[in-house]
């Protein structure tokens, strides 16, 4: 018997019972809707936490200098201070994949405008750090090179420190102490949000790092040229690991240090930190489709259920089929097919619910949805697997009953 | 001379029980000539109803040979007898058996879809088959919009729609009144003069003696074998039947 005659005896018996059908249909769409649903959103959570990365990014190495042991106390990373402004410049000289190399001194300490006052963070930079760190400045304007090799008392204020102490007013032009060393403020940057371990990055002053050496830090900071990270931005399409391997050749170079003995700096790539967000997001996405395939699984007992109803309902049907000459594989295939039509019928449905559900939640909830062609496609294909599957049973029932006692049965 | 149509040599079916078997038929041998109209009656349980079974390949014998149109049936299984009972027999059931919800053409369509036909031609065969039975005009009409006469001519034109060599009916007009009765025993008959096969299993006398032969059972066994000298014609007793007005 043709595909085309089996669809169509299995469009009409779900017609003769069309309610039956779409409560059966109802397992299958809510299954397929949900897994399309849990895809869209966990790939919408997933497509977000990509593009932080990005932005924050993933091409980022920060360098620490090594730690210090003493007396047999080891005082961590960045105890030392054995990297320097000039293992910087050699860094983004040298290598060829370094694309910016800003190195940073970093303190803490009150900052004092009028009477407001204000704990923060302060960061000695160079320009490359607004290269490295994609930073734009929002008003004003940026260092001097005047400003930068003499050590010049400008400031410029990230925007939450700049909202706590001028509130609404303009701050550039003021003055501000920074740790009661009186500075002008030059312009404020852009606002950059909370970073993804939920630090606020714009609680942050940034100045020269000259200034920050000679005029606010002093003490051992001063000595040596020395800075207490150096954050690195490795070139578009540039091999991370490769371009590692390198920066860390030349700094043992420049360190003097004998194969074998141990690094005086660390390396530290962002990328390790936000692909373990990344993987709990798609373990997320993961766990959400595999509820939702629970859901499907249901739909396909229900399936099921309802062929095996309909194999006993219309015993007598297959009992004459058979008598004019049907074969088991025909009574199977009529059956199989039927159980399918359901199936792909629910799943169509499934993807309409699905796909409207998707945008339904990204506009009133605002979360990022992001709706894939696999994840359509999977679904699909798995109610048409749930068809073959859960009406095979019942399919192969109907074609191995004998014909007298299907026509004999009441 | 020629070959007979049906052939059965020693035909036995035995049923087994879970505690003890029943013999349905034993050792049944019955030539049956192309173009003979026989009719084979019984009390129930005599056998008729199995005997008819095998004889219409949809059950196995569990002993003896049967032979119809020089192919021995009795050895084959599944498929090959679905393909029998496609090509060379047609069915008449009691209740009809028509697909509810479904037109009478497709209906008489039915077994020609079993048997790699064109959906189109399947159409004209089947409509000339209801043609046949005199039903062209119910073509689109489904079987709860037919009489019980009309329904059972719609599945005597199924039974032919494949051209097969034999008839099988089944106590045909058990769920008739006598007149629409006389009507498809009436055509059966027509079937018959043109040269059809008919085999019919009755508990009915007076349908029984429409046939040209009569083959009685009792617990399993054939007890009579008789030819009727001048079997009743349906149509002439049911020009007889016309109230005098018409």
């Amino acid at each position: 018997m043709s595909w085309i005659a089996s669809l169509r005896i299995a469009l009409r018996a779900l017609r003769v019972n069309k309610l039956r059908s779409v409560l059966t249909m109802l397992g299958i769409i809510i299954g397929v809707a949900a897994v399309i649903t849990m895809i869209a959103v966990g790939a919408g959570a997933q497509a977000q936490v990509e593009e932080q990365i990005k932005s924050l990014g993933s091409n980022l190495i920060i360098l620490l200098p090594g730690s210090v042991t003493s007396g047999g106390v080891r005082m961590g990373a960045g105890s030392r201070s054995s990297l320097t402004e000039d293992d910087a410049a050699a860094l983004q000289r040298e290598v060829n994949d370094v694309q910016a190399a800003a190195p940073t001194l970093r303190g803490t300490g009150q900052v004092v405008a009028g009477n407001s006052n204000w704990s923060t963070v302060f960061y000695g930079v160079t320009p490359e750090y607004f290269e490295v760190r994609n930073w734009v400045i929002a008003s004003g304007k940026g260092f001097d090179p005047a400003d930068l090799t003499g050590s010049g008392k400008v400031v410029l204020l990230g925007e939450t420190v700049a909202r706590n102490l001028f509130g609404d007013a303009d701050p550039v032009g003021q003055t501000v102490r920074v740790r009661k060393v009186p500075m002008q403020v030059i312009g404020t940057l852009e606002r950059k949000g909370q970073s993804l371990m939920g630090q606020d990055q714009d609680d942050v002053v940034l100045m020269p790092i000259s200034t920050a050496r000679n005029r606010v830090l002093g003490g051992t900071a001063a000595k040596q040229r020395s800075v207490q990270s150096i954050s690195i931005k490795i070139r578009e399409g540039a091999d991370m690991a490769e371009a590692e391997g390198e920066i860390r050749r030349l700094l043992r170079q420049r360190h003097r240090l004998q194969p074998g003995q141990e690094d005086d700096f660390t390396l530290r790539n962002l990328s390790e930190v936000l692909g373990a967000r990344e993987e709990s997001s798609r373990i997320m996405t993961l766990l959400l489709a595999a509820v939702a395939s629970v859901s499907l699984l249901v739909g396909g007992i229900g399936i099921m259920n309802i062929m095996l109803v309909s194999v006993t309902e219309r015993t007598r049907e297959i009992g004459l089929r058979m008598a004019v000459g049907a074969r088991g594989r025909d009574i199977l295939s009529q059956f199989l097919v039927e159980a399918v039509t359901l199936a792909l019928i629910g799943g169509l449905c499934g993807i309409v619910l699905g796909v409207g559900g998707s945008y339904a939640i990204g506009h009133f909830a605002g979360w990022r949805i992001q709706i894939n062609a696999e994840a359509v496609a999977l679904a699909v294909g798995f109610a048409a697997a749930i068809g073959v599957f859960f009406g095979f049973y019942p399919a192969r029932k109907a074609s191995r009953l004998l014909p007298i006692e299907a026509l004999r049965y009441e | 001379m020629a070959e007979p149509l049906i052939v059965t040599r020693g035909l036995t079916k035995v049923y087994r029980m879970e505690s003890y078997t029943v013999t349905a038929l034993q050792e049944v041998s019955v030539e049956i000539k192309a173009g003979e109209f026989v009719a084979v009656m019984g009390p129930s349980g005599s056998g008729k109803s199995t005997f008819m079974n095998l004889l219409g390949c949809l059950d196995s014998p569990s002993g003896g040979d049967y032979y119809l149109a020089g192919e021995k049936v009795s050895e084959l299984t599944g498929d090959a007898l679905a393909a029998i009972r496609n090509r060379r027999i047609g069915f008449v059931f009691q209740n009809f058996n028509l697909l509810p919800r479904t037109s009478a053409l497709e209906n008489v369509e039915l077994p020609l879809l079993y048997s790699q036909v064109s959906a189109q031609e399947r159409r004209s065969r089947a409509l000339a088959k209801l043609a046949e039975v005199g039903l062209a005009e119910r073509a689109g009409h489904h079987p709860a919009q037919l009489s019980g006469g009309q329904q059972q001519r719609v599945a005597i034109a199924r039974a032919l729609v494949n051209d097969p060599v034999l008839i099988l009916a089944d106590e045909p007009t058990g769920a008739l009144d006598s007149r629409t009765s006389f009507e498809v025993m009436g055509l059966l008959q027509q079937l018959n003069r043109r040269g059809m096969t008919v085999v019919l299993v009755t508990h009915e006398r007076d349908i029984a003696a429409f046939a040209s032969r009569i083959v009685s059972f009792r617990d399993g066994h054939v007890v009579d074998d008789q030819r009727v000298a001048q079997p009743a014609d349906a149509q002439a007793l049911l020009r007889a039947h016309q109230p005098a007005a018409a």
